[in-house]
């Protein structure tokens, strides 16, 4: 089976968000970049199913600057078997992600796109929604399991309140949550050989997309800041806090 | 003037209250207030709804019995249509992410996750950055699609019932199919709507952690249990009880973070939160910066003898 995986490079989760001192954006100078987790388990689930499903192809996709090169060098290190780089500086909104993947689909026809439940930068959880119903695909997303059998995906999806089941035919989006799998490391010999593996580059005029956004960040400013709390010494003193001072019990 | 459609959510019967929010930032932009409640058997969902809106569309068809992105996008999307919609909203529950971005797909209209403020009819405020930044971000087209924090809008005060009319929609042809829902079964109030939770990190050690210290502390406030993704990746906690940048966002009254380090990725779902007690046996945990009252101490002892004492104090 063939799969199109994407993967965006965002700032590291366990980096510190700073804001630029103009406010223009957030730092990121200095700053860890690293693959969006939710794309990394959406490359180890491509991996997997591909062997499962009795080999096939896994193609990473990133949208993004020439930097975004190492992450799909990282994503080939884990085992992808190719990469594509569609070249665009500075913003580009979840709607204009998804019409230059469905470009991109349309020249690899995948059976399976995976993408990640949400990017951690911008937390906007659309681009592959936005992708089915342009190709007109079913989707699946925040999947925990993913069965490829059949003609069809079935996804065990995490709900609200539940775990909920949906089938989707071949060709399919599916989106994946923090418990599908655990990501593998790449190994040594893996970087070795991602180096090699090709990578080619397209833009997304050469696909035929414009890029005017149309969701538009016109500033950025620091959350509210809590006021510092206090420590209490012993349960006690605790209760009484919580009565006579927040009266929240 | 804006024409709104908010998307109504329910589940078992039940409406899901996280919908109202919809409403009250829907009613920030000013302009009618139309509802959508689709599925079947339905009507006591509309009624339910009524007293927020000018009028609650119903749509029945066997084909969105079951929630599925692909038929609900093109019921709602023909019916904001119909109704010359400016403004589609729902809330960013788990179901409404899944849905509205194939909305505004269908709509071809651009859309705000999760936001947190409507500053104009065009213009919303965002948390990114699992909360770290909230970005302002504008919407250039000319129907817009909008998911809502709930923890962000008070429901609003109900008015006068409006009217409720079943509207027909075509789901069309879809490539998806609902199979099976397995719902956590709990006694304890949903976690969104609890006015206490108690949410156990991994100093818990184990489910037999929840079961014996978290839960007698939980009886006696009436409260939900919520768990950071460490807990529920470990299989210790439901999933659905995850908190943070990428399981719920909660704000009750009172929040009690037991065992728990504070990562941003968890503090970006309860740091809304009233009153947060944090109970950790390291002095130095980042969990205490978000605390408005912080005890050092090992959660097997102190949670116990919380236990007594709040059902003391309470009388
Ligand atoms: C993309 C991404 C998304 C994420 N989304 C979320 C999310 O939505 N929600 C979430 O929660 N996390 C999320 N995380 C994970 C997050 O980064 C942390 O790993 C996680 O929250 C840690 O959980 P914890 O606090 O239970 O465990 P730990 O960090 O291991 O903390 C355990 C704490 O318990 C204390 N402790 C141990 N024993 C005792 C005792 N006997 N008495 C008192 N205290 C004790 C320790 O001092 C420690 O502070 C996400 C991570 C990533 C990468
Ligand atoms: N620039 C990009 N390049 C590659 N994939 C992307 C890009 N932006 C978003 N995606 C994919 O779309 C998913 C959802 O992103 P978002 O809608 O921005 O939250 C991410 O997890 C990625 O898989």
């Amino acid at each position: 089976m063939k799969f199109l995986v994407t993967v965006k490079r965002v700032t590291d989760y366990e980096a510190k968000v700073k804001l630029k001192a103009d406010k223009s954006g957030v730092e990121t100078a200095g700053v860890n970049m690293i693959v969006n987790p939710f794309d990394e388990i959406a490359v180890e689930e491509a991996l997997r199913q591909k062997d499962k499903t009795g080999g096939g192809e896994v193609v990473v996709c990133s949208i993004g600057s020439a930097d975004a090169t190492a992450q799909i060098r990282s994503a080939l290190a884990m085992g992808a078997d190719r990469g594509i780089l569609v070249k665009h500086d500075g913003a580009i909104d979840p709607f204009h992600v998804a019409r230059v993947l469905q470009k991109v689909v349309e020249k690899e026809k995948p059976d399976v796109v995976l993408m990640g439940k949400q990017a951690i930068d911008d937390d906007s959880g659309q681009a592959a929604q936005i992708l089915a119903e342009l190709l007109g695909w079913g989707q699946a997303t925040s999947a925990n399991t993913v069965t490829l059998e059949g003609g069809k995906a079935t996804v065990v999806r995490e709900a609200d309140g539940g775990l909920e089941t949906v089938a989707c035919e071949l060709p399919c989006v599916i989106t994946a949550d923090l418990r599908l799998n655990e990501p593998r490391y790449a190994s040594l010999p893996g970087i070795m050989k991602a180096k090699k593996k090709p990578l080619d580059e397209l833009t997304p005029d050469a696909l035929g997309v414009k890029v005017e956004n149309r969701v538009v960040v016109k500033g950025f400013e620091e959350p509210a800041q809590k006021k510092a709390g206090q420590k209490v010494a012993d349960v006690a003193a605790l209760v009484d806090k919580l009565k006579n001072e927040a009266k929240a019990l | 003037m804006a024409t709104h459609l908010i998307v109504v959510e329910h589940q078992s019967g039940k409406l899901n209250k996280a919908s109202l929010s919809a409403f009250a930032a829907a009613a920030k932009v000013g302009g009618d207030l139309h509802a959508l409640v689709l599925g079947q058997g339905v009507g006591e969902i509309a009624k339910a709804v009524a007293p927020y809106a000018k009028k609650v569309h119903v749509g029945e068809h066997a084909g969105v019995k079951d929630r599925l992105a692909q038929p609900y996008a093109k019921c709602i999307t023909d019916v904001a249509n119909a109704i010359g919609a400016t403004h589609v909203w729902a809330a960013a529950s788990n179901a409404g992410k899944d849905l509205m971005p194939r909305v505004a797909a269908r709509m071809d209209a651009a859309m705000a996750s999760d936001v947190s403020a409507v500053v104009d009819e065009k213009t919303f405020k965002r948390p990114m950055w699992a909360g770290n930044v909230i970005g302002t971000v504008e919407l250039t087209t000319a129907k817009k699609v909008i998911t809502v924090r709930p923890t962000e809008f008070t429901a609003p005060a109900a008015g006068a019932a409006g009217e409720v009319a079943s509207v027909s929609v075509d789901p069309g042809a879809s490539k998806m199919s609902f199979v099976k829902f397995d719902a956590v079964v709990s006694d304890r109030p949903l976690l969104q709507d609890a006015r206490v939770i108690v949410a156990a990190g991994r100093g818990v050690k184990g489910p037999e952690g929840i079961k014996t210290v978290l839960e007698p502390l939980a009886d006696t406030l009436s409260a939900a249990i919520g768990a950071s993704r460490a807990v529920c990746d470990a299989g210790w906690a439901p999933n659905d009880w995850q908190i943070g940048q990428t399981g719920k966002v909660v704000a009750p009254e009172l929040y009690f973070a037991v065992g728990l380090s504070g990562a941003i990725q968890h503090v970006a779902g309860m740091k809304g939160s009233k009153c947060i007690v944090a109970i950790n046996k390291d002095p130095e945990a980042p969990i205490f910066q978000v605390a408005d009252y912080g005890l050092v101490g090992d959660l097997f002892k102190v949670i116990p003898e919380l236990t007594e004492a709040i059902k003391k104090a309470k009388g």
